[in-house]
């Protein structure tokens, strides 16, 4: 009688895609005890790898399956002079640690000069290697990126790295979920980034904390897959280890072709096929957005939830009735240097920085370049230009889009992480401004004293043609 | 990992909500290849701040942090933990904390606590009027107490049990590789694999 209560209980409540990609991986599970998941591709840079190897190397264990698991060098890797040796000893040493690391385990690795070394959730998805339904993990919270094609992508700490190294799997914590409707459609020079944006402003930085969030609705439907993961990408700034968009035509497509596209094709297809939350499937949380009502968006603060969108000015912390967040507004104007009520098109800038695992595929080139097109970039800043691959830069220049950047007076550079995070010798300076389309604007997180607002592709566009920050309908 | 059963020592208020990794240790202290050596690295911008907290004499032995809501958002670094342990901080106190950052501590042995943020609150008062107050976290009885006060907490039975016990994560799942061996055989075969090269 328990089963057959158990079966029926089964069948009545669907399940959500989340729960269906968790349900396929489970190798184990014990009462009181994580679940035992299994990890279908793992994803390796030279920044949180180095000691997981070590640790192999000290416990005497090999990698269990090299043959799903990728090495790319990103996050401080030089994006200029890239055929020379690299000049910071330490970056070297950890680059070349990383090389050490996977001739000895069997670990494929692309290096730089390379055309697929870049940043590593952009690595993934050209490869065709990101494939609906799979459970992915990388050494880094953007993995969440992966989560665009309906896998189940979270970033881990170097423990996590060893572990998988060693055992292709992981004990976790089942998520609970949360559904965020995206309805209606976005108005020109509204972008994916826009969107999420909006959403982490709205349920703030913890608000997706011990959720996976899956992005549904119209408006996500409509997106191109480089904008899906520029969605996905930064639900980790919403307090989401992972974020979901269900595979569909737009994702077979995007993956047909690609190097690592499965060979049976049909079959591989008529399996992402079920990969959706049933009609009777229950979240645990939802929140609804309407596109229709969406402007362009920027941060004014200090951590990714200070955004507002464009033509508003910028807050006054007594406004704010929390405690909480009148204090970390007071703090975040002090850092970024702004007064209360200024418009915020008036912010002059002094760098503009396009790239990043969130905004550096080809269609975030082409949509800015389109804006740069035979104009100058203002003179009182400086753009960098930093494709999120190698073969993203040869795609880009293949489309002539480098000779439009250099035109404009930008900087072209090679792929990495590079300003997102400066760790490499891209860097913002003490006091400098940035409008970036990365993804963090934590305190000195571009640079030591750096001030950072976060923008689409677009808004840099038009920001680096006139100065101060600015949407493509203020040209 | 060494085990933790009982600690006792002295807090540290930092009166901040959103200490994301990057302020815990900014990226440009992540190029070491080793566990060790970054305790430079901690709060590496803030602490050139004389009034900082960790710069307070004090504070300076405290090994007990006491923070904001939503603490350690952000970048997936474990060096953030790192970071802490090689300080000598043994433990962290939130109302509210980011998962990743979470499971690092939880493996690596940092213990996170989570309490309400009015306990959050009353504990900096306390340490405000007296650094010198000694508070107890006692993970087999899932308390924190000092002074008067004994706080209960919650933590799942397992990760408890891993942390008293200090055992090694992969050598637990290592026994369970005849589960993983049959899940592998039942894997479908159109899943990707990173080898052979294609490109």
């Amino acid at each position: 009688m328990t089963i057959w209560a158990e079966k029926k209980e089964h069948y009545i409540v669907g399940k959500t895609l989340a729960e269906k990609i968790w349900a396929e991986h489970v190798v184990r599970q014990a009462d009181g005890e994580p679940d035992l998941i299994y990890i279908d591709l793992h994803l390796i840079h030279e920044v949180t790898s180095p000691q997981a190897f070590d640790g192999l190397r000290l416990a005497g264990r090999p990698v269990r399956r090299p043959d799903l698991t990728i090495a790319t060098e990103d996050h401080n890797v030089p994006t200029i002079d890239i055929d020379k040796p690299i000049a910071d000893p330490v970056s070297k040493l950890q680059v070349d640690t990383l090389r050490a690391n996977c001739a000895e385990f069997g670990v494929r690795i692309h290096s730089l000069g390379d055309k697929d070394q870049g940043v590593v959730h952009v690595v993934g998805p050209q490869l065709g290697i990101t494939q609906p339904g799979m459970t992915i993990v990388c050494g880094d919270s953007h993995t969440s990126t992966h989560g665009a094609f309906g896998a189940l992508g979270f970033g881990i700490g170097t423990s996590e790295v060893e572990h998988v190294l060693a055992t292709q799997t992981l004990p976790l914590q089942r998520p609970k979920t949360m559904a965020i409707n995206v309805e209606g459609s976005l108005k020109p020079g509204v972008t994916s980034k826009d969107i999420i944006l909006a959403i982490i402003a709205k349920i703030g930085t913890g608000g997706g904390q011990g959720y996976v969030i899956e992005y549904r609705g119209s408006a996500i439907r409509a997106l191109s897959m480089e904008s899906r993961m520029t969605v996905c990408n930064m639900s980790i700034e919403a307090g989401a280890r992972a974020g979901l968009i269900a595979p569909d035509e737009t994702t077979f497509d995007y993956i047909k072709g690609k190097p690592h596209a499965p060979e049976d094709f049909d079959a591989a297809v008529a399996y992402w096929k079920t990969l959706f939350t049933d009609s009777d499937a229950k979240f645990d949380v939802e929140v609804n957005l309407n596109a229709d009502e969406l402007e362009p968006f920027v941060t004014w603060g200090t951590n990714p939830g200070q955004g507002l969108p464009l033509n508003a000015v910028v807050p006054n912390p007594a406004d704010f009735a929390d405690t909480e967040q009148r204090t970390a507004a007071e703090r975040a104007l002090v850092y970024m240097g702004l007064e209360a009520g200024t418009p915020l098109k008036k912010i002059a800038i002094d760098t503009v920085f396009l790239g990043s695992c969130t905004n550096g595929r080809i269609e975030d080139l082409r949509a800015a370049a389109d804006i740069l097109k035979g104009k100058k970039i203002a003179s009182s800043l400086r753009m960098l230009v930093v494709p999120g691959s190698a073969r993203v830069r040869l795609e880009a220049e293949a489309e002539g889009l480098d000779k439009v950047f250099l035109a404009a007076g930008a900087e072209w550079r090679n792929a990495g992480c590079s300003m997102c995070l400066g760790m490499n010798p891209d860097q913002l300076a003490v006091g400098e401004r940035s409008a970036s389309t990365s993804n963090r604007n934590f305190e000195g997180r571009q640079g030591k004293g750096g001030r950072t607002h976060l923008v689409s592709p677009l808004v840099a566009a038009a920001t680096a043609l006139r100065g101060t920050l600015s949407s493509p309908a203020d040209l | 990992m060494e085990k933790f059963i009982k600690h006792t020592g002295t807090g540290v208020p930092l009166r901040r909500s959103n200490v994301d990794t990057d302020q815990i240790i900014p990226a440009v202290y992540l190029k070491r290849v080793t566990r060790s050596g970054f305790e430079d690295g901690l709060f590496a911008a803030w602490r050139n701040d004389p009034e900082f907290v960790l710069n307070q004499p004090a504070f300076k032995n405290g090994t007990i942090l006491v923070a904001g809501a939503d603490f350690g958002t952000g970048s997936s670094r474990e060096h953030a933990v790192w970071a802490l342990q090689n300080y000598g901080f043994k433990v962290v106190i939130s109302s509210r904390f980011a998962d990743i950052f979470r499971g690092n501590s939880l493996k690596g042995g940092l213990l996170t606590i989570i309490l309400d943020q009015s306990e959050v609150e009353a504990l900096w008062a306390t340490l405000d009027s007296d650094p010198t107050t000694s508070i107890t976290v006692d993970l087999e009885t899932r308390t924190v107490s000092y002074g008067s006060k004994s706080l209960p907490f919650a933590i799942d039975d397992y990760t408890r049990w891993r942390l008293m016990e200090g055992l090694d994560d992969i050598g637990l799942t290592l026994k369970q590789t005849d589960s993983i061996d049959s899940f592998e055989k039942n894997r479908a075969a159109y899943k990707p694999k990173t080898l052979p090269v294609r490109s």
